[in-house]
């Protein structure tokens, strides 16, 4: 596996490529790997590609699966 | 410097001219350059002398003398230049050996082709950092080697200055139980510089943190002058600065990921290039060794500084005959911070 | 940072760890494997270990790109700097790797060869813009992760017309490794190496999807979860293969769902099967030959082949005799049971690909969990 972060696109730039936030840091980078990525939609960057986009919904959902474990009953 | 005729042809070109051979032969190139640009920017008693060395009043104290040789590439970056960082660089190494600065020397090595331009901007850079640090430049030397013998201007500064009576502060002090406090965030420099190396080229508002600490090491020390030791962590960053004092008192650490500070710009860089923020070079950060009974006092006298408004303490020291320097990562499990591997480099995977 | 943070929140962690220690079947052994280096590192990095109970073994795999790159093949980027004049343009991993003749790339560099580290393939192909009078090579190597950006960039050359650029494939595939490591005599007949279940990667899953898994659950009857990145994806993934294995599942699930679906990027694949063929081998350090399991440039881009174009032949170099990394790649040893783990081979003076890159099994092991080899007294 290799090194890739989310961040957020906060430009769509000419040449396929654009512009990404990662907490005040940004770079550009190529989409040439992904389609339909708007502003605001958070993409994972690895050695300057957007590989692919981050679903919210699921990333909500996976968030929720780690706080059952809290729910369920936990040895005393 | 040899008094000479002041019948010069014309005034240095500093918008258009180069540095040549000529400025480095000891002749009348060479003593206009210094004196319409470094004796004009460092402006001082002592160098007003005019002479090889500068003569200087007897100290009062026991002294301390620290080198440094500067390399930097870029020469200039966000909060900073080399002429800046040479000036602080060496202030700092006589600072955390609990010395009170008194005087500086700057020594340039010149590449033939270098712009004159940019050589005033890092002199009265320099000027100004020695001067807002009340740190006088007392002497200095000039050489010029061919081109594509130097990487534009490389910097040595030596520094003197004097201890106060009592304090003895060493790497090889710190003991079981003495509290680990550092002076702010990490990582600033090495960020800030690598921002603008190409071929890595993001964008940040991370601005090195190159500074004088020598007030906050006077503050600290005044305040509690049992510290054991201090050190400024620079090139290897916390890690380094850590692992060396451990292995010279012979100890071991532990210190709390959750306590130590970083921006979240720093971060996210760190993040994109797969580096450890506790490896980052650091240019006006401290980091001190402080007893026990003492630390909260430490702390509160750091954080009444404006170099020391985000000082925390990160950890402490414990008896290891392995001197390893552990951590309890904020997620909860432990780690070795070892000593660096080479240079760190960017990474992929 | 969104989407970093909270999948390293410490509460969390301990919620799921306690999840994972009551579940786990009292006296049974889980032994995992996390294929991905990516993984190592971050299991090592946030001491993920402490947190798991004595019966979560992990064991490393070989993903790390860096590790399995043979040396014969760092000699010949080097070659192809020395020898050929051509500017190298290589991943900032890859510098430091020992190759033979006591040299590395970081070495060949101070001696004068045109090295240069550059982020991303992009970069190369800028370089070999801006210099028209030099021939540029790109040292490319990494998993399916990687593969894509240089697919993009020998499309731009070519559509480009441009003649100084070619690149140097090192492009290896994941499901062939993990295939290697179980038809591996130690595991699937020996029965030496206990692997219940696999952690797979999550970048790699990006691109080529989970469905690729499905083949090694059905046939090896081992369950795979794909996890993400983060500390807390991993410790998910680990509850989840608890929970198959107690169950007597051998399914892929994915835990990694907010970037990884059952197809992967259908256009980044296109673009891969548009510019590469499959190796009908490969050698990978540690492993050996590994049928299809490597990519090489397909004939219509051959002019952006540097291996055609410099006439490059490949020559194997073996290991020092001492290292175990073949054995430790399998997951068949521990970096403590190699005898030069640690004295002679440390992350300075690396003599094995487990040590060479900071994911490798040994690199982690020396760097973030040595201490844990030895007793330490705290105040």
């Amino acid at each position: 596996m290799c090194l890739a972060v989310p961040a957020r696109v906060i430009e769509l730039l000419a040449d396929d490529e654009a512009t990404i936030d990662l907490a005040g840091v940004r770079k550009r980078i190529s989409l040439a790997l992904v389609e339909g990525v708007a502003v605001d939609d958070y993409v994972i960057v690895h050695v300057g590609y957007a590989l692919q986009k981050i679903d919210p919904a699921e990333a909500a959902k996976t968030l929720a699966l780690f706080a059952e474990a809290k729910m369920l009953d936990s040895p005393a | 410097m040899s008094t000479v005729k002041r019948d010069y042809v014309r005034p240095v070109d500093f918008k258009h001219g180069r540095i040549d051979m000529t400025h480095g032969s000891g002749g009348r190139a060479m003593a206009q350059l210094i004196e319409e640009l470094f004796a004009r920017a460092f402006d001082n008693e002592y160098l007003a002398q005019g002479n090889d060395g500068a003569l200087l009043p007897p100290p009062g104290g026991r002294i301390v003398m620290a080198t440094d040789s500067h390399v930097i590439t870029p020469l200039f970056f966000a909060g900073g230049d080399i002429g800046s960082l040479a000036v602080h660089g060496t202030i700092n190494d006589v600072a955390v050996s609990g010395a009170t600065p008194l005087y500086l020397s700057a020594g340039f090595i010149l590449e033939e082709g270098f712009p004159l331009a940019d050589l005033k901007r890092i002199v009265e850079s320099m000027a100004a950092a020695a001067r807002a640090a009340g740190v006088p430049v007392v002497t200095g030397d000039t050489k010029v080697v061919e081109q594509g013998k130097g990487d534009g201007v490389f910097i040595t500064t030596t520094g003197v200055g004097v201890v106060a009576p009592g304090l003895n502060l060493s790497g090889a002090n710190a003991r079981a139980g003495d509290v680990i406090l550092l002076s702010g965030t990490i990582g600033d420099h090495g960020v800030a510089i690598m921002s603008q190396r190409e071929n890595l080229s993001f964008e940040t508002t991370i601005q090195s943190d190159s500074a004088a600490l020598h007030t906050l090491t006077a503050a600290m020390l005044e305040a509690v002058p049992t510290i054991r030791c201090l050190r400024d962590p620079t090139r290897g960053g916390l890690a380094t600065t850590l692992n060396e004092i451990a292995r010279q008192s012979a100890v071991g650490m532990m210190l709390r990921e959750a306590d130590i500070p970083v921006r979240p710009e720093v971060d996210a860089a760190c993040e994109f290039l797969g580096l450890d923020p506790l490896y980052v070079a650091n240019e006006g950060k401290l980091v001190a060794i402080c007893p026990p009974e003492h630390a909260g006092q430490l702390l509160a006298a750091m954080r009444a500084h404006p170099l020391g408004a985000n000082a925390a303490m990160i950890g402490t020291v414990h008896a290891d005959d392995h001197h390893f320097v552990q951590m309890e990562t904020a997620f909860g499990g432990r780690r070795v911070v070892d000593w660096l591997t080479g240079e760190q480099l960017p990474r992929i995977c | 940072m969104k989407y970093i943070a909270e999948y390293r929140d410490g509460a969390l962690a301990r919620e799921i760890a306690a999840r994972i220690a009551a579940e786990a079947t009292p006296g049974r052994r889980y032994n995992l494997m996390e294929f991905c280096g990516g993984h190592t590192h971050a299991i090592s990095r946030y001491g993920l270990k402490d947190l798991l109970p004595a019966a979560v073994n992990m064991v490393h795999g070989p993903g790390c790109p860096v590790c399995v790159l043979p040396i014969g093949r760092i000699d010949n980027a080097i070659e192809l700097a020395m020898q050929h004049g051509a500017i190298v343009c290589t991943y900032a991993d890859t510098m430091r790797v020992p190759a033979s003749g006591g040299l590395s790339l970081m070495k060949a560099k101070a001696r004068g060869a045109d090295i240069r580290m550059v982020y991303s393939a992009a970069d190369a192909l800028r370089i070999a813009q801006e210099n028209p009078d030099r021939q540029v090579v790109f040292f490319a190597i990494g998993f399916e992760t990687t593969t894509p950006p240089t697919a993009v960039v020998i499309k731009a050359a070519h559509a480009a017309g441009l003649g100084n650029f070619s690149v140097f494939c090192n492009h290896v595939l994941t499901p062939a490794a993990i295939t290697h490591i179980l038809e591996s005599p130690e595991v699937r007949e020996l029965g030496l190496v206990p692997l219940d279940g696999f952690i797979g990667p999550a970048h790699v899953s990006t691109i080529i999807g989970s469905q690729p898994y499905e083949y090694f659950a059905e046939e090896y009857a081992k369950p795979v979860v794909i996890a993400g990145f983060e500390p807390l994806d991993v410790m998910q993934a680990i509850l989840m293969l608890v929970r198959q294995l107690n169950e007597g599942r051998a399914e892929v699930e994915n835990e990694f769902t907010r970037a990884v679906t059952a197809e992967g990027n259908a256009k980044a694949k296109a673009l891969v099967a548009e510019v590469f063929d499959l190796r009908k081998t490969f050698e990978w350090r540690g492993l050996g030959e590994v049928p299809y399991s490597a990519l090489k440039i397909k004939a219509a881009y051959a002019r952006f082949d540097a291996e055609a174009r410099f006439g490059i032949t490949y020559q194997s170099v073996p290991d020092n005799k001492a290292c175990e990394c073949g054995a430790i790649l399998r997951g068949v040893k521990k970096p403590t049971d190699c005898k030069v783990f640690g004295t002679v081979c440390t992350p300075e003076n690396p003599l094995g690909s487990c040590m060479v890159s900071s994911e490798g099994a040994c690199a982690a092991h020396y760097t973030y969990g040595r201490f844990k080899d030895v007793p330490v007294k705290a105040a």
